[in-house]
């Protein structure tokens, strides 16, 4: 049932160059679209909440390579990374978080609030734990429908304690929905961390009384979050039901941009940044396995700095929402049959 | 090229604060999340993290500075290859920048906010008419909600009914009879006992396209849900600038039971009623009860429609048409009258039916409108009414305050004062939890007596 992965990092990774230079500069446009995003706060062009991913980018990068067309992705309030795993525009992102008609909401969703039908993104959701069972419910569609797609719910070791995460995992393993639940476990629920709030710290054994598989993965190795994700995928693909990923994470930044993150040491940020960084060390492989030099991987970073610095630019010039925006979009017009 | 690094706001309320530590000199060479000094707000001391790399060239504002204002620039970082000693600053120091992009901010909002936006105005929708000839039979509205989900399953395959007890068990009130039989357990799901659970999976299914019945077994159950329909289903439309529908009906008895006590006995027409965003049906025969739930799972929004356990064993003639629908939005004057409009929703209804027999026999000739649909409110059809007969009793099952009853009460003050002779009386639930006594339980609960007597009020004839 619930198991605890072995470190992956000795083993040899399958993974081959192409994969891991796209993971590399999938998480790098994370890293700084993060990094501008915060930077536009501070100048006060984002307003209100803004939860950064910082740290966590391993996580997001390593499922999205799990899956297939038409698979579904839902998450909380730590979203502009998962959106842009999905091939979400950066412009229409960074233009939704400075409340700009070119977001992808037309400006009335903001950092919390954002979907791409298209892109299979289904939020995006304020309330903690609710995209659970909404996740859930995407799963159900998948089986009534009779497709082979799965739906991914992410949520944090927070939003673990709500209970209608619980109810969802009970509907969803006695009916074999297909959706693998990605636990994001950055350590803390806001400024508590998980020793404080759970009584089982262990979060990928929390699906055990409902007979949900749960594995834990180390979520700052993409090439591990990759392997693990494929399995749960594959199990939940083949119609045996939801799967449990635990992933170990970390996040750099506070809860929000107002948390001065006061309930950890400084220390403990370092020592996770400089020896455990995703990034980072996926570029030392890189580098390692002679894969890319230092010069193409710097290539990368400018190029990725140009795609973010556009994305930022566009979010400044896009114009506030009409003031006819404010009545659209409460209720769809009913068709006459 | 050079980089200015600005006062950042560290949260959503900050103006200025207090630069009150460098960690990095002029000189010193800056990675990206280094931290390179501290600020004191009002509320804590943040750290000020560096968001490019480069060499600090010059620092602007010194330590200790206090009242330095959002996005003045406090240093400027040389790129690699630029010669530190160099570099200017873009922006202007001391909080010059931020008066100057406040203003250009305020211009644009000024024009906007002159194109003063008005709510539009709903359209004015009419039943279909019945066809000369049509043969009516009496149904319940138990079977009259069936069979609308029932002819709708037929009618399209994404629509599909869960809720406690909907399958095997045949309903807890029997409203999915049978549904089983002919659908299957794949469209007629028996879930657990986990309302915000499958509330929510409920919504899921409708954002994924699907066309979602969640039944409650009854609306007091619903409270442990309610942050999903209102939360989840009702604002994720506007919040996703219309991308993502959320075509989905909860439906359930809705109001007092009989002899249940407080928890199972509460009308929640206000609560939803308050919600932009959800449709809000309450109808009371068994005609509307058939028409509006086949217009509600069609409709491409989340709608609450609220039954009545105390009628759902009352019959009505219900019109044998193949596809008997009613627009949502629209009430029904059930009753013609010209002396004072008693406005009613759900089981109400019947007893101003009854209260205007009485009134019928005093002399007083009431209008009684079915409001069937409690959001969007058709205040048209009440105030036309109004400007007839010049006096309103509002009639609700649940409280007072705040209620259905005091928000039309309120528009029709403000929409046709000059026409009113006295002013609206309202009928409603006495301000307590609702007690299991039957004595206490008959007092608590508003009736057809109460109806008369509030009409004769606004008719001075007492």
């Amino acid at each position: 049932m619930a198991t605890k992965a072995r470190s992956s990092k000795k083993a040899p990774s399958k993974t081959g160059k192409a994969e891991m230079l796209k993971y590399y500069r999938d998480m790098l446009l994370i890293r700084r679209f993060e990094e501008k995003a915060g930077q536009l706060y501070g100048m006060g062009k984002i307003a209100g909440f803004c939860h950064l991913y910082i740290g966590q980018e391993a996580v997001v990068t390593g499922m999205q390579a799990c899956l297939k067309e038409g698979d579904q992705i839902i998450t909380g309030y730590r979203d502009h990374g998962h959106m842009l795993a999905c091939d979400m525009d950066p412009k229409g992102v960074m233009a939704e978080l400075t409340g700009r008609t070119g977001g992808y909401s037309k400006g009335k969703g903001g950092s919390m609030h954002m979907f791409s039908k298209e892109k299979n993104f289904y939020g995006g959701h304020g309330i903690v734990g609710a995209q659970v069972p909404i996740g859930t419910g995407l799963g159900f569609a998948n089986k009534y429908r009779g497709t082979d797609n799965v739906a991914v719910a992410y949520f944090g070791d927070g939003a673990a304690n709500q209970g209608q995460v619980y109810e969802a995992f009970n509907m969803a393993s006695l009916w074999d929905l297909p959706i693998v639940y990605v636990i994001e476990n950055n350590m803390y629920a806001m400024g508590t961390s998980v020793a404080r709030h759970a009584s089982e710290t262990e979060l990928y054994k929390r699906g055990i009384s409902f007979e949900i598989e749960g594995e834990e993965v180390d979520g700052m190795d993409v090439t591990a979050v990759r392997e693990a994700g494929e399995k749960a995928v594959k199990y939940a693909r083949s119609g045996k039901g939801p799967y449990i990923l635990e992933m170990k994470t970390y996040r750099y930044r506070g809860h929000s941009m107002s948390d001065p993150a006061k309930y950890r040491k400084r220390e403990e940020v370092d020592d996770i940044r400089s020896h455990h960084d995703p990034i980072e060390g996926l570029k030392n492989q890189l580098i390692e396995l002679g894969h890319a030099s230092e010069e193409e991987l710097k290539n990368i970073d400018k190029e990725i700095k140009g795609i973010v610095k556009e994305a930022a630019d566009f979010s400044l010039e896009s114009p506030e929402p009409n003031s006819s925006e404010l009545w659209t979009d409460v209720l769809k017009d009913v068709e006459v049959a | 090229m050079s980089v200015d690094i600005l006062m950042p706001a560290l949260s959503p309320t900050m103006e200025e604060g207090t630069l009150s530590k460098w960690l990095k000199q002029e000189g010193d060479t800056v990675s990206s999340g280094d931290i390179i000094a501290e600020i004191e707000t009002d509320k804590a001391t943040m750290e000020v993290e560096a968001v490019d790399e480069g060499v600090l060239a010059k620092i602007l504002i010194p330590e200790g500075t206090e009242g330095v204002k959002v996005n003045a620039v406090i240093a400027v970082l040389a790129e690699e290859g630029e010669d530190a000693s160099k570099v200017e600053a873009k922006g202007d120091a001391g909080g010059q920048t931020t008066e100057e992009s406040a203003e250009s901010d305020e211009d644009t909002e000024t024009e906007e906010t002159n194109d003063e936006a008005e709510a539009p105005k709903a359209a004015v929708l009419s039943d279909p008419s019945i066809p000369e000839g049509t043969s009516f039979t009496d149904t319940t509205v138990r079977d009259a909600l069936r069979d609308a989900m029932a002819e709708e399953m037929r009618r399209d395959e994404s629509v599909f009914v869960m809720g406690e007890e909907v399958a095997e068990y045949q309903g807890a009130y029997k409203v999915t009879r049978e549904l089983l039989q002919e659908f299957g357990a794949r469209r007629v799901v028996d879930t657990p006992i986990t309302e915000h659970g499958f509330a929510g999976l409920g919504v899921g299914a409708a954002f994924a396209g699907l066309k979602p019945i969640v039944e409650f077994m009854t609306f007091n159950f619903a409270m442990q849900a309610i942050d999903q329909i209102i939360n989840s289903a009702a604002k994720t439309l506007y919040m996703s600038g219309g991308q993502m529908g959320c075509p989905i009906v909860f439906r359930g008895p809705n109001g007092a039971a009989s002899r249940v006590g407080a928890q199972h006995s509460q009308d929640y027409s206000a609560w939803y009623g308050q919600i932009p965003g959800l449709k809000v049906v309450a109808p009371y025969d068994a005609a509307d009860a058939k028409g509006l739930l086949k217009a509600a799972i069609r409709d491409p929004n989340p709608v609450v429609f609220l039954e009545h356990e105390l009628l759902y064993g009352n019959s009505f003639p219900v019109p044998d048409l193949d596809d008997h629908i009613l627009p949502i939005g629209k009430a029904a004057i059930k009753r013609a009258g010209t002396d004072v409009t008693l406005v009613a929703h759900s089981r109400m209804v019947g007893f101003a039916l009854q209260a205007a027999e009485t009134l019928a026999e005093q002399g007083i000739d009431a209008e009684v409108i079915d409001l069937r649909t409690i959001r969007p409110l058709d205040t048209e059809t009440v105030i036309e009414s109004v400007k007839k007969t010049n006096r309103i009793v509002c009639c609700e099952e649940g409280w007072r305050f705040f209620g259905v009853g005091a928000e039309i009460a309120a528009t029709v003050t403000a929409e046709a004062f000059d026409y009113l002779d006295a002013p609206p009386a309202r009928v409603h639930q006495k301000d307590v939890p609702l007690p299991y006594a039957a004595n206490l339980e008959a007092m608590s609960l508003p009736n057809a007596d109460d109806i008369v007597e509030a009409a004769r009020r606004v008719c001075y004839v007492d």
